[in-house]
């Protein structure tokens, strides 16, 4: 949609779009030549049409964040539904094998404390010393 | 005379037409990874759309093919529960969505894995659900939209995906996918749905969409007592006559055989488990035609 001054047969320029709490949009533009100002006016359907496109008026200053329009329209959703991406948890040697002493009925639920505990202090490779800190926060009998 | 639309460079500064460009850039990246999409419809709803689908992609990835299906029904959505891969949860960085992850690695995009219970509708935000009809149909192709450009779909040998009951939708699938390579249509024997499989036949092919060709499903009933095939409709018109006469391949006729909705039930692809079944046969055989179609 382009809006023209037929005065000064004149392409008009965005200016702003505002959103009242009703969801009434009101969107001005100007005409470069004469500075004569128009808004259009929308009621809160067509401005939920605008909004379903996926876009903001007047552009975007970041690219939209994956699943954007979903995550922020969806009214439902399933909780803890996206997960952030985790980076890989890279195991030595010799903290395999400890891993593998550990009682096989609790031994995943002592690698997923472990490499938790990893991620969240920004270790990226298990080593037994790591094992060790983690040993002390929580008997798993490692 | 004053100017034009076209005479007027650019949108005046609202940048819809350039964000909207940037939508189909992305979409079009993501899908140049994937080597085949097709789409299958039908036009009436209940004949198992998405139990072809499932099996389809799942008789293709146990010949060493990478398999996406993308579940296009936004609002009841099945195939998650079919290929048992509800309550994963999706995880999200960098550039897209990680996609659940099914048999044979095949990956899964559904609505279903968004929603938090099985009762729970789609609804979305807005001022008022009044007059809802202006733009719910703008919501879910921005929706269809982001699935296939949002997720981290990756290489793929073929994206199968499964459209609602309704034609009215597959325009749309059509042009956020211009490079869609085929269409399969899923009919039951009955003249009743006949009579709407092939108008949507005459829509796709208005669209200039290839049609791979038709699937009849549920012809006949197996039984599980004797292995014989009985007559589970009146047909009044065979799909093979009906494909005919519309011009399109046949692509065969998949009995009903009542281990397949328990399998969807259970979230087993039916053809992993029953391969030899005349069923089981009929998909894998059906997956080579739609291969060879694809020059695969």
């Amino acid at each position: 949609m382009k809006y023209l001054c037929i005065e000064c047969d004149e392409g008009m320029e965005f200016v702003e779009a505002e959103v009242s709490e009703e969801e009434f949009l009101s969107v001005t533009f100007i005409c470069p030549k004469c500075q004569k100002r128009i808004a259009l006016l929308t009621n809160p359907q067509e401005t939920q049409l605008v909004r379903a496109l996926g876009v903001s008026l007047g552009g975007r200053t970041v690219p939209p964040e994956p699943f954007e329009q979903i995550r922020t329209t969806l009214v439902r959703q399933r909780e803890g539904l996206f997960l952030t991406e985790e980076k890989e948890i890279i195991w030595t040697e010799e903290a395999e094998k400890r891993l593998e002493r550990v009682p096989s009925f609790v031994r995943p639920k002592a690698k997923k404390f472990i490499e938790d505990y990893a991620r969240e202090r920004g270790y990226r490779k298990i080593t037994t010393e790591i094992m060790d800190e983690a040993g002390e926060k929580i008997e798993i009998g490692m | 005379m004053p100017k034009k639309y076209k005479d007027i460079i650019g949108d005046g500064g609202s940048n819809i037409v350039g964000q909207v460009t940037q939508q189909i850039g992305r979409l079009r990246s993501r899908m140049e990874k994937v080597k085949h999409k097709v789409a299958v419809i039908s036009g009436k709803g209940g004949v198992g759309k998405s139990v072809v689908t499932v099996n389809l992609a799942s008789a293709l990835a146990s010949q060493e093919y990478t398999m996406g299906v993308l579940d296009a029904d936004v609002n009841g959505p099945s195939v998650a529960k079919m290929m048992g891969v509800r309550g994963q949860r999706l995880k999200i960085g960098g550039n897209g969505v990680s996609p659940a992850v099914g048999f044979l690695n095949i990956k899964v995009m559904s609505m279903d894995l968004l929603l938090p219970k099985d009762e729970t509708p789609v609804v979305w935000d807005a001022p008022t659900q009044r007059d809802a009809f202006v733009w719910r149909g703008t919501m879910e192709v921005s929706t269809l939209r982001e699935f296939l450009s949002d997720t981290k779909w990756g290489e793929l040998d073929f994206l199968i995906i499964d459209l609602p009951p309704s034609i009215e939708k597959f325009p749309n699938m059509a042009q956020l996918l211009p490079d869609l390579g085929g269409v399969v249509l899923v009919t039951i024997p009955s003249e009743v749905s006949h009579l709407v499989v092939k108008k949507s036949v005459t829509t796709v092919k208005e669209l200039g969409i290839p049609v791979v060709g038709l699937i009849e499903n549920m012809v006949g009933y197996l039984c599980l007592n004797c292995g014989k095939v009985g007559d589970l409709f009146k047909t009044v018109e065979e799909g093979e006559k009906m494909a005919e006469e519309m011009d399109i391949p046949y692509l065969g006729g998949i009995p009903f055989d009542p281990r397949i909705s328990i399998a969807s039930d259970k979230g087993v692809p039916f053809v992993l488990e029953y391969s030899d079944s005349p069923a089981g046969r009929a998909f894998i055989e059906i997956g080579g035609k739609i291969k060879g179609f694809l020059g695969e």
